[in-house]
């Protein structure tokens, strides 16, 4: 029975599917690709797009759509494939809009939006600002703070691996180099946000 | 509010937030929380800004791994679509062939009902013939004669064992009989066979190819002498209008034919011949053509193709020349024509009561 269920293609409901994609599930991702992407990809070659605008508008809009998910508590008010659609469409009319060539578009921009999905895209500019912030300053840190941060906040790694990985004598070294080292990432992170 | 105090503090708060702690350390660390009021905004400062950190790396990593995925998307679809192709021919592969067989067995079996092959076939001797006509003006009078359509190969379809049919009539009561040469050319053995149907041995006395005419001699003890010939040989030029008739085997029952004289000369204007009106088939080829009176004015040789009426018939004039060409030594007795005709007076029907006795089919083997 469990063999027939690999063979035969797996009805993932779109639950589950936002359900993989707030936990970062590869095979969820897998599944959106699948099912979503032939369509949006088509609509947009067909409006004046290359495939790989599609990919990239069709991954932005999947980043929507993950943003919303996490972000909140996630309710789908639509099919997912719809939204995905209305996200995508959205994004690439404003891409479209920004290289001036709205006119040849008018079969896509005249319909009415199967979605209001204006808000979602607002709120997702500012998340990506946030993370974009957080990102750059990241980058600022510099070696091997980066890495020390991530491997005990994101990998969850024990202080004695990190010791052991960075060659620390004891842990309590350690302890202070991840301190030290995310103050400095506290510091860029809030000085640059005061710049702004 | 000491840099070491703080560092602890942190290092604390991140074992808190790891769930590192026991229960009761746990407990302390809430308890210390809310006594220090300071300390507990620094650890809700602490907390987001990790939070936050987490988030970003989460969401970096599911960008990427969604890069990762459309790549790999999309250079899977390359593939599938390339392989899609294939399949799809390899399983359509004998369909195919199916569909290829029926529509050509179709398309031929089709022609062939409509006739198309045969009309093909028969554009393609009416080509020919067109051809072989074409060529035939430049040659000489024999290659002529050959180009004349013969008209003696019917027998060979109706009876296997005969190579060719064709007739020939008496010259003299003692057995010398006329025909044409391309009846007898190259035969093995030529037979004769009257009209009450006995049939005698013959031998080739004398041919002439370029007269197309060939003497023979009944060479048979079973025969005997006929009657006096009934008719004689006309040497004169008949005219043209002239009615005339025939008596010949285009199949094994005798044939008569009636028409006129149409023109002094023959095929392609050979002057050795007549063109006659007579509607004349296969196996009439060394006919007697005979006026009103019972005279022999020629025999029938041959006709044209595509042409409609026009037969052809050797001038008697040319066989009385042929037999004057005859060395002595090659007959039993001179040949003597007869000219005491009997047939002049008397009516079409009795003429060829008279005449039938005297005309034989020649049987080529």
């Amino acid at each position: 029975m469990s063999k027939i269920k690999q063979i035969l293609p797996t009805e993932i409901s779109d639950q589950e599917i936002v359900d993989g994609v707030s936990k970062g599930d590869s095979k969820a991702i897998n599944r959106i690709y699948k099912s979503y992407f032939p369509s949006i990809s088509r609509m947009i070659v067909n409006n004046n797009g290359s495939e790989d605008e599609a990919k990239d508008i069709f991954q932005e809009a999947v980043m929507v759509l993950y943003d919303k998910i996490t972000q909140q508590k996630f309710e789908l008010s639509s099919k997912l494939g719809t939204f995905l659609y209305a996200v995508s469409r959205r994004l690439w009319l404003k891409q479209l809009t920004r290289k001036g060539s709205v006119a040849s578009t008018a079969d896509i921009s005249d319909f009415e939006d199967l979605l209001r999905v204006e808000d979602d895209l607002e709120r997702h500019d500012e998340i990506e600002q946030r993370f974009d912030h957080m990102n750059i300053a990241l980058s600022q840190l510099g070696e091997p703070c980066q890495t020390l941060l991530k491997d005990f906040y994101i990998a969850n790694m024990s202080m004695q691996d990190i010791r052991d990985k960075f060659g620390y004598t004891n842990t309590d070294n350690a302890k202070t180099q991840k301190y030290k080292c995310l103050q400095r990432l506290k510091k860029i992170f809030f000085n640059s946000s005061l710049e702004k | 509010m000491s840099g070491m105090q703080r560092h602890d503090f942190i290092n604390w708060a991140d074992q808190y937030l790891r769930g590192e702690l026991s229960t009761e350390d746990a407990v302390a660390f809430e308890n210390f929380c809310k006594t220090e009021p300071t300390y507990a905004e620094l650890f809700e400062q602490h907390r987001s800004f990790v939070q936050n950190l987490q988030k970003t790396e989460l969401r970096n990593a599911f960008q990427q791994s969604l890069i990762a995925e459309g790549n790999a998307f999309q250079s899977e679809r390359k593939n599938t679509a390339t392989t899609k192709v294939a399949s799809l021919w390899s399983k359509l592969q004998i369909n195919a062939g199916v569909a290829a067989a029926v529509a050509l067995v179709s398309v031929f079996s089709t022609l062939w009902i409509t006739g198309y092959f045969t009309n093909i076939k028969k554009a393609n001797t009416d080509y020919s013939a067109l051809r072989r006509e074409m060529n035939s003006v430049k040659k000489n009078v024999t290659e002529q004669n050959k180009a004349i359509q013969n008209i003696n190969n019917d027998k060979n379809k109706n009876n296997a064992a005969i190579h060719f049919g064709a007739t020939g009539f008496m010259l003299t009561r003692d057995g010398y009989v006329v025909t044409n040469y391309h009846v007898i050319n190259g035969a093995d053995s030529i037979h004769l066979q009257n009209v009450k149907g006995q049939a005698y041995r013959a031998q080739i006395v004398y041919t002439d190819a370029q007269k197309d005419i060939a003497i023979l001699h009944i060479d048979d003890t079973s025969f005997k002498n006929l009657k006096n010939i009934p008719y004689t040989f006309k040497k004169q030029s008949s005219e043209l209008g002239e009615d005339i008739f025939t008596l010949g085997f285009p199949r094994d029952e005798a044939v008569y034919g009636q028409g006129y004289l149409s023109s002094n000369t023959g095929y392609a204007g050979d002057t050795i011949a007549y063109q006659i009106s007579i509607p004349v088939n296969p196996g009439n080829s060394g006919g007697p053509v005979l006026d009103n009176q019972g005279n022999i004015i020629g025999i029938i040789s041959g006709k044209q193709k595509g042409i409609d009426g026009a037969a052809f018939a050797i001038k008697t004039k040319e066989l009385v020349e042929t037999l004057n060409k005859i060395p002595a030594d090659s007959l039993k007795g001179n040949i003597f024509l007869n000219n005491k005709n009997t047939l002049s007076t008397l009516p079409r029907t009795e003429q060829i009561k008279k005449l039938q006795d005297y005309i034989y089919i020649v049987k080529v083997f």
